[in-house]
C-alpha cells in the first residue's frame, strides 16, 4: 500500500485516508461512514506521515481521552494526543478504535516500539494546526475529518 | 502572487496599502520572479496579521516567505503592549528557536577531504538523528528547570563546551525571563529524551565548505576564506518547544475569544501581551528559546569529540549562532521614536547592523553573522546584518531557501536513494535513517537559496558575506 492513501472505501470510491498537500507542512485527511471512523482513519493519516502503515505492528494499546469545546478542536486535540504519546513512548500506531460522546473522546489506538531499521520513519510530527481544519458530511453522507499537521 | 494587487517600491520592495480592517501596510522583499512564484497565501497571511491588535510600523515578509499557519514563514511583525498588543504561538511557529550555528574547524578542505567519508559516518554515530532516536543525557525535574532556565550558559556549565561559545551565541547563550514553571508537564516529558538531538525534517548537521568570498573584509572580520571549513548545525528546541506550540496554540483561541480580538484566520490565535496568558506563553517560550540553545551547545560539544578523535588538529571554535523562530523584545524607531515592542520572527533571522549594543565587540563594526541554510545539495550563505535593515524590517532578514514544492510532491517525484546517489556523485556524502525522508528534502523541492539572498542582500535586509557549499550531511 501506498503511503499517501488508505484502502478504498466501496461506499464512495474514496480512500479512508489520504495526505493532501502543503507548502511546508502536510494535510491529513480521514473518511468514514461515521465520525468515529472519520477520526480514526485521520490518524491513520497521521502515523502515514511518519512511516508505511503496513510495517506496523498492532500489539500494544494505549488508551486516550480528550475533551474539546467543538468537534473540530476535538480532532485537533486527539490528534494531538497521539503526537504526545508517539513521542514519549517512542511508538508507531496503526489501529485506533474512537468512541466520541458529545465534547469527549475515548480511544485505544494500538501500535508497537518504533524501530528504524523496519518502521523507517520519515519524519516526526511536531503538531496538529488548525489550518485547513475540517469536520463535515460530504453529499454522499460520509464524514471527512481533516487538518494540517507540522513537520 | 499577482502583482498588479502590489505597489512597487523599489526592484526589492513591494507595499500592500492597509486597507480594510488592516492597522499597517505589508511590505514583502523579493525580486520579480520570486514574488511571483510566491503563494498568493502569503499576501493573505500578512494582510490578516497587519489586523491584529497593536501592531506597529508594517507586516514584512522575507525573500523565502512561504505559506505558514496564521503567519507566513519568512514574516515579521511587532506589536507594542502599551496599544493593547498581542503575543501569538503561530507567530513564532512549532519549532521555537529553531536556527542555525556554524562553527570553524581551522581546517582546508584538502586536510579534510581524506577522511570525509570517516568523518561523517562518526558524527551520524554519534549525534542522535532522525526519529526514534533519543539523546544520551536525562535530566531530572530540577535539571531540566536549570536548563530551560540556563540555556546554552547551562550547557557549558554542565561541561558540554567552552565558556569562550557563549558570546557567539544571540543572548549570549542564555534568553533572561524564561519561567520553567509555565512549561507544561507535557513539554517537559517530551524533551526528556530528546536533550541533543537534531530531530528530523529540513534539520541537518553539515560539513561545508567556504566556496566564495562576497565581502573580503566582513569574511575577514568573521575568520572565513576560500577553501575553509566549516560545520553547521540546523535544529531547534525539540519535542518542548513543538509541545509548547501546541499548549498555547490552544489556550490562545480562548484568550482570543475572552479578550474580544477578532480573529481573521483561527491559527492568529493570540493574546494580549499584558494578559496572563500572554506573560505565560512569553515566559515559556523563553524557556524554549533557552532549550533549543542549549540543544545546540550539546550538539557541538558532541561535534567537536567526534573531530577530536578523527581530526585532532580542527579548532571548532564558534562563529555565531542564530534564531528564526522567536518573540524577543526590542527596541526599534516607530514613527520616529524609539520603543520597545515585541518583535515576532517566524522563520526571519534577526540581523543587527553594525554598533548595535547588544551585538558582542567582536561584530559591533562588521554588523552580526546572519547564517542562511540552504538544502542538501545546494548552498548555504553567510550575510552580516545592516544598519538599514533596522529601518526596513526591525532588523530580519531571510532564513534559509523556502520550499517550492509540498512534500508530498516532491517523494512523487525523487527517489531518496535517487537523491543520495545523485549528491554522492557531486562529492557531497548524505547520512539518514530515512529514503523518504531524504526524498522529501531533495534539494529541488527548494527555491533557489541564491536567489533569496541577492534579494536580501540587493534589499538591503543583510550583506552577502560568504557562500558555503556541503561536503557532507547528517539528517533525520
Amino acid at each position: 500500500m501506498s503511503t499517501e492513501t488508505g484502502q478504498l472505501q466501496p461506499a464512495t470510491d474514496a480512500p479512508s485516508w489520504e495526505h493532501f498537500p502543503h507548502m511546508a507542512d502536510m494535510g491529513v485527511r480521514g473518511r468514514g461512514a461515521t465520525i468515529e471512523k472519520a477520526f480514526a482513519h485521520a490518524a491513520e493519516a497521521l502515523n502515514a506521515v511518519i512511516c508505511d502503515p503496513v510495517q506496523v505492528g498492532t500489539t500494544t494499546p494505549v488508551e486516550i481521552r480528550c475533551e474539546a469545546p467543538d468537534i473540530e478542536s476535538l480532532l485537533v486535540d486527539w490528534l494531538n494526543a497521539l503526537v504526545y504519546e508517539m513521542a514519549v513512548r517512542q511508538m508507531v500506531f496503526g489501529r485506533f478504535d474512537v468512541s466520541i460522546d458529545g465534547s469527549a473522546l475515548h480511544a485505544i489506538a494500538w501500535g508497537e516500539p518504533v524501530e528504524r531499521e523496519r518502521h523507517h520513519p520519515a519524519v516526526e510530527v511536531k503538531g496538529a494546526t488548525y489550518t485547513e481544519l475540517k469536520v463535515y458530511r460530504d453529499e454522499n453522507g460520509v464524514w471527512i475529518a481533516q487538518c494540517v499537521v507540522d513537520v | 502572487m499577482d502583482i498588479n494587487r502590489l505597489t512597487r517600491l523599489s526592484e526589492f520592495a513591494w507595499r500592500i496599502e492597509p486597507v480594510n480592517g488592516m492597522r499597517v501596510p505589508v511590505i514583502i522583499y523579493a525580486d520579480e520572479t520570486l514574488i511571483g512564484d510566491m503563494d498568493e497565501k502569503v499576501r493573505e497571511q500578512a494582510v490578516n496579521v497587519t489586523m491584529l491588535p497593536g501592531i506597529v510600523g508594517a507586516c514584512y515578509a522575507m525573500p523565502d516567505a512561504h505559506w505558514g499557519y496564521g503567519f507566513p514563514i519568512g514574516g515579521v511583525a511587532a506589536f507594542d503592549a502599551e496599544q493593547g498588543g498581542v503575543v501569538s504561538a503561530g507567530g513564532v511557529g512549532f519549532d521555537i528557536s529553531c536556527g542555525v550555528r556554524t562553527l570553524h574547524t581551522g581546517l582546508k578542505r584538502e586536510q579534510v577531504d581524506p577522511l570525509k567519508k570517516e568523518l561523517v559516518d562518526a558524527l551520524y554515530a554519534t549525534v542522535p538523528v532522525g526519529v526514534g532516536s533519543r539523546g544520551h543525557i536525562r535530566l531530572d525535574h530540577a535539571q531540566m528547570d536549570e536548563m530551560l532556565s540556563g540555556g546554552a550558559e547551562w550547557a557549558v556549565r554542565q561541561g558540554y563546551g567552552r565558556p569562550e561559545d557563549l558570546e557567539r551565541i544571540e543572548e549570549r547563550g542564555r534568553m533572561a525571563g524564561a519561567k520553567p514553571d509555565a512549561v507544561s508537564v507535557h513539554a517537559k516529558e517530551r524533551q526528556r529524551a530528546e536533550m541533543g538531538t537534531l530531530g528530523s525534517g529540513n534539520h541537518y548537521l553539515e560539513v561545508q565548505e567556504v566556496s566564495e568570498i562576497y565581502d573580503p573584509a566582513i569574511a575577514a572580520s568573521f575568520g572565513l576564506a576560500t577553501g575553509d571549513v566549516v560545520v553547521t548545525i540546523h535544529c531547534g528546541s525539540r519535542g518542548l518547544g513543538h509541545q509548547i506550540g501546541t499548549d498555547f496554540l490552544k489556550r490562545m483561541q480562548a484568550a482570543a475569544v475572552q479578550y474580544g480580538i477578532a480573529l481573521p484566520d483561527r491559527e492568529l490565535a493570540c493574546a494580549p501581551i499584558e494578559s496572563p496568558v500572554g506573560r505565560e506563553y512569553l515566559g515559556a517560550m523563553r524557556a524554549a528559546i533557552n532549550c533549543a540553545l542549549a540543544n545546540r551547545q550539546i550538539i557541538t560539544h558532541l561535534t567537536r569529540k567526534v573531530f577530536a578523535e578523527i581530526l585532532p588538529e580542527a579548532r571548532l571554535d564558534l562563529l555565531y549562532d542564530v534564531s528564526h523562530n522567536t518573540c524577543k523584545v526590542e527596541e526599534h524607531l516607530i514613527q520616529g521614536r524609539k520603543k520597545r515592542v515585541y518583535v515576532h520572527r517566524k522563520g526571519a533571522t534577526r540581523a543587527f547592523g553594525p554598533g548595535h549594543p547588544d551585538l558582542p565587540k567582536v561584530f559591533r563594526e562588521t554588523g552580526q553573522p546572519v547564517l542562511i541554510g540552504g538544502s542538501m545539495g545546494t548552498a548555504s550563505y553567510i550575510l552580516s546584518g545592516t544598519a538599514s535593515g533596522e529601518t526596513l524590517s526591525f532588523a530580519s532578514a531571510c532564513h534559509g531557501a523556502g520550499r517550492a514544492m509540498s512534500r508530498h510532491q516532491a517523494v512523487r517525484t525523487w527517489g531518496g536513494r535517487e537523491v543520495v546517489d545523485e549528491l554522492a556523485a557531486r562529492g557531497i556524502i548524505v547520512r539518514s535513517p530515512s529514503w523518504r525522508g531524504v526524498a522529501e528534502e531533495a534539494p529541488g523541492a527548494y527555491k533557489d537559496v541564491h536567489d533569496v539572498v541577492i534579494a536580501a542582500d540587493r534589499a538591503g535586509l543583510a550583506r552577502l558575506v560568504a557562500k558555503v557549499t556541503p561536503m557532507a550531511c547528517i539528517k533525520g
